[in-house]
């Protein structure tokens, strides 16, 4: 049975990219490129993983990440987070908040799917 | 035989020469030709009056009993005219430029004019004295009395007594005649000072004959008058160190304090010039006076019989020997030294009596002592001469009650030991400003009692006025209390005793005194004029009339509220006096405006003095009050520069904090823009990442994947190629390194050539161009071009309209060249048109592709350019106006 997983994204290019490389690997992709409403989106398709990216229109990855882990049902999501902002802060804030991985972009393709495979093991 | 009545004959002779010595020298002084008067020589031989009978006379007596102490009395003032020549020199000028005109009225004068003191000061030099006059009464008693005793018709001893009346009665006489025949303001007697001047020379001259006659007369000779020396029990003298010492310290304060010694030492003094050549002539006097003392002593000890008077060897010898021309010399030598004595020293009493204690008393029970006219004059006079009297009467009583037993030298030394009482707080008003009124009474107070209780009363003997109870344990059987061994300390000389205690807590009693109490203003005043007497008493200034003190009031201002302040005040109290200029008249309305104005600078009472001062012309000078003024002047330049420093300090702190906040603040502008740069640069490498791998390791991809994954590619290497432009492109016109290229043109050759690298023109969009056809520009046309470029893509990229329209609209207003650009889309928000001209402020969605740095440079260059950018609210949609100065011909088109 194929695993789903939720990009959370804004940028087209991105979005299109992971899309590809995680649909080769088998894996049903949804996407959502909104930070507003993202907190119900992953509630109402209840993927197997999460990737979020930190920098959302209208709301922060870390605030989606806060939320997700405060609801019961998602506390124990496997969320893998992106970030262009490669700081250790940001590596930092994401560990307290409860991410299950942190990467920074650019990414190499071949480690998002390690990761992910990693993240949800069948 | 020398007859009584040739003795008196000569004596009235020899008064009868010093009348008219005296007259002489007072008519020459009103004439005004009294130069010879005011030679050094003159005043030299007046400070010889420290020389009375006591030395005259007892100064043998004093080596035929105690050796060479007598030389203490004589080393003491010799030390203090050498050693401390220029605090004598400080106490003279103090006195002329004070118009001081007694050694009370120094003290008090110094310590704010307390007549308290001054009382103190006069009782004291008066108990003091009394012991002295008495003495100069008892040595020409005793002197008669020995020629009475030669003569054959001895007259019965009860005539001692009416001798010393009638010689007290006659110097009471002459004093008064001379000693008040004018009131001059400076208190100078030149009939009186040149009188002491012959006596003075008398006296020398006759103690040197007697001298010589007995060493080369009697003895044979210097080398014999030595044998005779080391034979006789003065040889072996031995020196008491304790004795020595205290004896000449206090003969050297005595030398200072004694009242008579002031008198010719300070208010006689004409010229301060005289003194240089008394500070090696008077110690030659003594000297001489010295010499023979030790010789006359030693012969009369070996010719004369034991129970013989020592205190009259000086007249006994060569009466003894029959050489009666010389003991009559010898006796007018005597004479001489008690007369001149008692008469400056009543003198110098009677003026501190009468114008201390007297003319107080007088003008508070006449009432309103303001109005008091010429007629005091007369009163002054007549209470010096009741004063003389008394201190005569006084010295005449105390000569009646000690019964003329006690040796000469101790009462001597009794009186120089009371007036050494005024040395601390003389010394210490000289030299140190801190001194004060309450420190001087108490040091008085305390020495003058101790003086009574240790030297004075005793003095009578046991007895008369103290009991001997009280001498041998105390009063009341307080051990510690007893005169001769105050505080359980005995064994000491009860002179050195009484001097060593009364001068040790009279001292500590002024310092204690000064230093914690506070002076007043007026001792300040005083305090500051008498310390600093060499800085400022140059010249002693008079008034002439009334502009001249509101030109001293003016300069006294000024120092205190500051030339402007004061001159503003001055030409205000003029206007209103009707007067052209600075200088109003000295109105008492002015005065108290004046003393209010200073009063909050200075305080109300050192206002008021200095006003007094000036407008009552009293004896401060001018040049005193500014002394003040500037200290003043000084504290509160000092206090403003406090103020300043710290007004800087706090400057300076508020703007290390600005700055800390500021660069606090940058560095959190740079994070967030670093942060955003990276945030900015990695996104689109992700994308050419993720896309090249995919092109790369994905087998099979179809040849239109391939292409759209290359197109991805290509456009994000664009976009990330912009992005770096436009960063270099900010990094340039933020730093102010651009360099314009002004050059003139058409403003719509500007914008014709903005729509067409934007494509406008062939794009979806409608363009509407409103307003003026064209303005010629003086600027930057690529830069400009720039921004319209930067307006138009905007509005490509963000006019949401279905039928977008971009109207650009030209205008020149207040010489200002004004192009709109305004959409019909939705706009943007209130909140966030404060923000769209900042660094990678991005509104709406992500797909335009820019990276938000687009208005930040149009605001850069419009800035640079001169003019500015800025969001046009209240349009239908986006509207930008852009703003251009025109230069001024061209805005005149």
């Amino acid at each position: 049975m194929a695993k789903n997983v939720l990009v959370i994204e804004d940028e087209p290019n991105i979005i299109e990219a992971i899309s590809f490389i995680l649909s080769r690997d088998g894996w049903r992709v949804a996407t959502h490129s909104n930070g507003v409403d993202a907190v119900s989106a992953v509630q109402s398709r209840r993927p197997d993983l999460v990737i979020l990216d930190v920098m959302l229109p209208g709301r922060s990855g870390y605030d989606i990440l806060r939320d997700l882990r405060a609801a019961a049902e998602t506390a124990d999501l496997p969320v893998l987070m992106l970030t262009a902002r490669g700081q250790t802060k940001d590596r930092e804030m994401a560990q307290t908040l409860g991410a299950s991985r942190f990467m920074s972009k650019p990414f190499s393709n071949a480690e998002v799917l390690e990761a992910v495979n990693d993240l949800v093991r069948p | 035989m020398a007859s009584l009545n040739l003795l008196i004959a000569v004596c009235l002779a020899y008064v009868a020469l010093l009348f008219v010595v005296a007259f002489g020298a007072e008519r020459a002084a009103l004439r005004g030709k009294a130069a010879w008067l005011r030679s050094p020589l003159v005043y030299t031989l007046s400070l010889s009056i420290y020389c009375t009978a006591w030395t005259f006379y007892g100064a043998v007596g004093y080596a035929a009993r105690s050796g060479m102490e007598y030389l203490t009395i004589y080393i003491g003032p010799s030390l203090v005219m050498v050693g401390w020549f220029w605090a004598v020199r400080k106490m003279v000028r103090i006195g002329r430029s004070q118009k001081i005109t007694s050694v009370a009225d120094l003290i008090s004068s110094r310590y704010g004019k307390s007549n308290r003191l001054a009382v103190l000061v006069t009782i004291l030099a008066v108990v003091g004295t009394t012991p002295y006059i008495a003495l100069q009464l008892q040595s020409v008693t005793l002197s008669v009395a020995s020629f009475s005793q030669a003569d054959a018709a001895a007259r019965p001893l009860g005539d001692q007594n009416s001798t010393a009346f009638w010689v007290a009665a006659g110097l009471a006489f002459f004093t008064v005649l001379f000693g008040t025949r004018n009131l001059d303001a400076n208190e100078r007697h030149h009939g009186v000072v040149m009188a002491i001047a012959v006596e003075a020379v008398v006296k020398l001259f006759a103690l040197l004959a007697v001298g010589i006659f007995v060493v080369w007369g009697i003895n044979g000779g210097i080398g014999d008058t030595f044998a005779r020396i080391d034979a006789s029990p003065l040889g072996d003298w031995q020196i008491k160190g304790d004795r020595w010492a205290g004896l000449t310290c206090l003969s050297a304060a005595a030398f200072l304090t004694l009242p008579r010694m002031f008198q010719v030492l300070v208010v006689e003094n004409e010229e301060e010039r005289h003194l240089r050549t008394a500070s090696w002539a008077f110690p030659l006097y003594l000297l001489l006076m010295s010499l023979f003392v030790v010789p006359i002593a030693v012969t009369g000890l070996a010719l004369l019989p034991a129970d013989s008077n020592p205190d009259l060897f000086v007249l006994s010898v060569p009466l003894a020997l029959g050489n009666n021309g010389l003991a009559l010399l010898s006796f007018l030598g005597g004479f001489s030294s008690a007369t001149s004595m008692v008469i400056v020293a009543s003198i110098a009493l009677s003026t501190m009596v009468s114008n201390h204690i007297v003319m107080p008393i007088w003008l508070s029970t006449q009432g309103g002592g303001a109005m008091v006219s010429g007629d005091v004059r007369h009163v002054v006079i007549l209470a010096r001469r009741l004063s003389i009297i008394g201190v005569l009467l006084l010295g005449y009583l105390y000569y009646r009650i000690s019964g003329g037993s006690t040796a000469l030298a101790a009462i001597g030394l009794i009186s120089f030991s009371g007036v050494a009482q005024f040395l601390p707080a003389l010394i210490g008003g000289l030299f140190w400003r801190a001194a004060n009124r309450i420190g001087a009474l108490a040091g008085l107070i305390l020495g003058g009692t101790l003086w009574l209780w240790c030297l004075f009363l005793p003095s009578f003997g046991p007895d008369v006025i103290l009991p001997a109870s009280v001498l041998e344990s105390g009063p009341f059987g307080i051990g510690w209390l007893r005169p001769w061994s105050m505080f359980g300390i005995s064994g000491m000389d009860p002179l050195v005793h009484g001097v060593f205690w009364s001068l040790l807590l009279n001292t500590l009693a002024f310092v204690a005194g000064s230093l914690f109490t506070f002076p007043t203003p007026m001792e300040r005043l005083q305090g500051a004029q008498f310390v600093n007497v060499f800085d400022h008493s140059a010249a002693t200034r008079s008034w002439s009339g009334g502009m001249a003190q509101s030109e001293d009031l003016m300069i006294m201002a000024q120092r205190i509220v500051g030339a402007q302040e004061a001159q503003a005040l001055f030409a205000r109290a003029a206007q209103a006096q009707g007067l052209q200029g600075y200088l109003p008249e000295p109105t008492p309305e002015f005065l108290q405006m004046l003393e209010r104005e200073l009063a909050g600078s200075v305080g109300a009472a050192t206002a008021h003095a200095m006003i007094g001062q000036i407008t009552g012309g009293a004896n401060v000078s001018v040049q005193d009050l500014l002394a003040v003024a500037d200290e003043t002047a000084q504290i509160m330049e000092h206090s403003s520069q406090l103020e300043a420093k710290s007004a800087e300090l706090a400057r300076t702190a508020r703007q290390l904090r600005a700055a800390n906040e500021k660069l606090t603040a940058l560095s959190v502008q740079k994070d967030a823009f670093l942060s955003q740069i990276s945030h900015e640069l990695r996104t689109p490498m992700t994308s050419i990442r993720a896309f090249s791998e995919i092109l790369r390791d994905t087998e099979g991809l179809d040849d239109a994947g391939k292409a759209k994954y290359a197109g991805i590619i290509h456009g994000e290497a664009i976009r990330l190629t912009r992005l770096l432009d436009d960063l270099l492109d900010l990094s340039v016109l933020e730093n102010g390194q651009v360099n314009l290229n002004i050059r003139q043109g058409g403003l719509s050759e500007i914008l014709d050539h903005a729509i067409a690298a934007t494509g406008a023109e062939t794009g979806r969009m409608v363009l509407v161009r409103k307003g003026l056809n064209d303005v010629t520009l003086n600027t930057d046309m690529d830069r400009l071009a720039q921004v319209f470029i930067n307006l138009i893509a905007n509005a490509q990229k963000y006019c949401d309209a279905d039928h977008p329209v971009l109207t650009i609209d030209t205008q020149v207003k207040d010489g200002q060249l004004l192009v709109d650009f305004i959409d019909n889309g939705t706009g943007i928000g209130a909140e966030a048109q404060d923000v769209i001209f900042e660094k990678f402020s991005r509104i709406g969605d992500q797909q335009a592709g820019g990276a938000g740095l687009g208005l930040a440079i149009c605001r850069e260059i419009m800035a640079r350019l001169g003019g500015a950018i800025l969001y046009l609210p209240g349009q239908q949609g986006a509207a930008f106006r852009v703003r251009l100065p025109l230069p001024v011909r061209m805005a005149a088109q």
